[in-house]
């Protein structure tokens, strides 16, 4: 293992098919892969190889036809719906390309969000969202709505609350596709501050060689296989 | 408590949007509560006619009369209390439009059978002492400005001529929906215009009332009334008053359940138009759904948000609705007096406006809630950009 540390993501013969009609389109075939706790991961691929599906996977909001996932010991591909779900919001967290806050909510808000599906009190959940948009450095910016910040802005409120719950692994698709130069490098020193300060665990899937650069490591899918 | 912050600021979303569901929803319950309110206050009124006043008419059409020397003969059928009779009189007041009931009835009889026109003391000895004499309810007196000691001129239909009255009193109903809006006189003064003008056409009753000495008489008296006169010139046809009101207005009813009809229609229209805008309202939010839910939210969360909006939304309208009821209500007692005299709202109709207002805001929800809480997240993320 890269840094030598016990695999926190095992997977093992994955496979994945979507049907268009009568028609079977494979997407992943037979995918075996560790990820070590406090590793940071790029994957890479051409575009419709099946990244995000594999991301997908890993963060537990797809299912996939065969193979297994077991992250931090628990075979999520055995778990239900409700337990999965359950599962998810202990941890896994979200960073999306398109940043996905909730219009409706400001940034304070939406870090809060995952936060209520604890058992923590209304004091607690304002330590840690305080904290949480201290770390991406938007304490003055709380009480804004999604629309009254940049993109990149939106993507550290987006961070702030996928790392708020302190979840096992951070998944992120593209986390840097929308945004300026600047922006984007700003959202991967972050990334990096999170597996070096704090230990996280981060697979990213993107297109962008700048961002694969502060990885650790770098897989690349083709056509539904690992290949690198 | 997050749950109804995310309803109230996602109702708030679209502001155009949402305003225009809520009008519509307040102007569909609105109907919907005026059209019962209709239909429940004609029930009513059948309801409430007495059971212990009989009406003798004609058997073979309410515009043929009975000859007066039938009173005596009724009044000595055991179990009439009392007799009163009158004529529909038909006059019109300066205009065609201006259209109101008046009867030329026998004051003294008629007053006593009817209890709930209630009138002071004094109006009333004034009344039963002039000869010209008329009697009107407050509602009537109200729409035309007509005070006590007016002089009241009407052009008669069926009896021609300028008919002149001297307002003596005005009645108020004794309950409140007690029909505000009669206008009656001496039936002599009639007779005796027509003893002179048309002396074939006098001493005609077009109706006698009976007050039985118990309603439940009222069947057997009936039959002892109307087997007086069998085989005679003009037969009679004694019913309660109620039943009376009943054949007058069955075709009536009829048009009370076509109303009844249209009334749920409005409210089945306003919910597919409330299903149509939450559907298009939900698929705009898909992508935010299937974020919740990868958040770990579960199907209920999301179908609360869904439903809780759309709930919001029709409540307020149908709260909006009720409230402009009751000016609505109000412009209609008093514009429209002579086809409602009484239009109050029932607090029944407005809890069932409520529970319609409800039942929109459930139904428009069901299909963007199923859609919300079914979808799967990695197709609904898909949706995003
Ligand atoms: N719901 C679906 N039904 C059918 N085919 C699907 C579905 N979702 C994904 N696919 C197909 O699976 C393949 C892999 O899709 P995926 O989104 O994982 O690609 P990707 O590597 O993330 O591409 P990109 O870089 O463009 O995001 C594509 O060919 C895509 O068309
Ligand atoms: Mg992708």
């Amino acid at each position: 293992m890269a840094n030598g540390k016990p695999p926190i993501v095992e997977i093992t013969n994955l496979a994945k098919s979507y049907r268009r009609g009568s028609q079977i389109i494979p997407v992943l075939q037979d995918i075996t892969l560790d990820i070590a706790e406090g590793e940071f991961l790029a994957l890479m691929g051409p575009s419709g190889s099946g990244k995000s599906t594999l991301l997908n996977l890993i963060a537990g909001i797809d299912k996939a036809d065969s193979g297994r996932i077991a992250i931090g010991g628990v075979d999520i591909t055995a778990l239900g719906e409700a337990e999965l779900a359950a599962w998810r919001a202990a941890n896994v967290g979200f960073i999306f390309q398109f940043y996905n806050l909730m219009p409706v909510l400001t940034a304070f808000e939406n870090v809060e969000l995952p936060l209520l599906l604890t058992p923590l009190s209304r004091k607690e959940r304002q330590e840690h969202v305080e904290m949480a948009l201290g770390l991406v450095n938007l304490s003055d910016r709380m009480d804004h709505y999604p629309s009254q910040l940049s993109g990149g802005q939106q993507q550290r409120v987006a961070i702030a609350r996928a790392v708020v719950t302190d979840p096992t692994i951070l998944v992120a698709d593209e986390p840097t596709g929308d945004l300026d130069r600047v922006s984007a490098e700003e959202i991967l020193t972050l990334m990096d501050r999170l597996v070096h300060e704090f230990g996280k665990t981060i697979v990213m899937v993107t297109h962008d060689p700048r961002a694969a650069e502060k990885a650790h490591t770098t897989k690349h899918l083709e056509k539904g296989v690992l290949t690198a | 408590m997050f749950l109804i912050k995310i309803i109230i600021r996602n109702a708030f979303r679209h502001k155009l949007r949402s305003i225009l569901t809520v009008i519509g929803v307040a102007i569909a319950i609105l109907a919907f509560g005026l059209l019962r309110t209709l239909v429940g206050l004609w029930y009513l009124g059948v309801e409430q006619s007495s059971a212990t006043r009989l009406v003798t008419r004609n058997a073979i059409s309410l515009v043929f009369s009975l000859p007066i020397s039938y009173r005596d003969r009724i009044r000595q059928v055991s179990g009439v209390k009392l007799v009163s009779w009158g004529n529909w009189f038909g006059g019109v007041y300066i205009e065609e439009k201006n259209f109101f009931a008046n009867f030329a009835v026998d004051p003294k009889t008629y007053l006593e059978l009817y209890p709930e026109f209630v009138l002071l003391p004094q109006a009333k000895d004034a009344f039963l002492h002039d000869r010209k004499g008329a009697v009107c309810g407050r509602k009537l007196a109200a729409k035309y400005g007509w005070k006590v000691g007016d002089t009241i001129t009407l052009r008669g239909t069926i009896f021609p001529g300028q008919w002149e009255f001297v307002l003596r009193g005005i009645y108020r109903g004794a309950q409140k929906s007690t029909d505000e809006t009669q206008f009656f006189f001496h039936w002599d003064y009639l007779n005796e215009t027509l003893k002179k003008a048309a002396p074939r056409r006098a001493d005609q009753a077009g109706f006698y009332m009976i007050g039985v000495t118990n309603p439940d008489l009222a069947a057997e008296v009936s039959q002892s009334v109307d087997g007086l006169f069998k085989n005679s010139l003009a037969e009679t046809l004694t019913e309660t008053e109620k039943a009376f009101q009943m054949s007058f207005v069955s075709m009536t009813e009829a048009i009370m359940i076509a109303i009844q009809v249209v009334s749920y229609v409005v409210i089945v229209i306003i919910m597919v138009v409330a299903a149509n805008t939450m559907a298009m309202t939900a698929r705009e939010r898909i992508a935010e759904y299937a974020t919740l839910k990868a958040l770990g939210f579960g199907a209920w969360h999301i179908a609360g948000i869904v439903c809780g909006e759309s709930v919001a939304i029709s409540l307020f309208g149908g709260v909006l609705g009720v409230v402009l009821t009751f000016p609505a209500a109000h412009w209609i007692e008093t514009e429209l007096s002579q086809f409602f005299p009484v239009f109050s709202v029932s607090a029944l109709t407005i809890y069932f406006d409520l529970l319609a207002a409800l039942a929109v805001g459930l139904v428009a929800a069901v299909f963007p809630v199923w859609r919300g809480s079914t979808i799967r997240i990695a197709e609904g993320l898909r949706r995003i950009g």
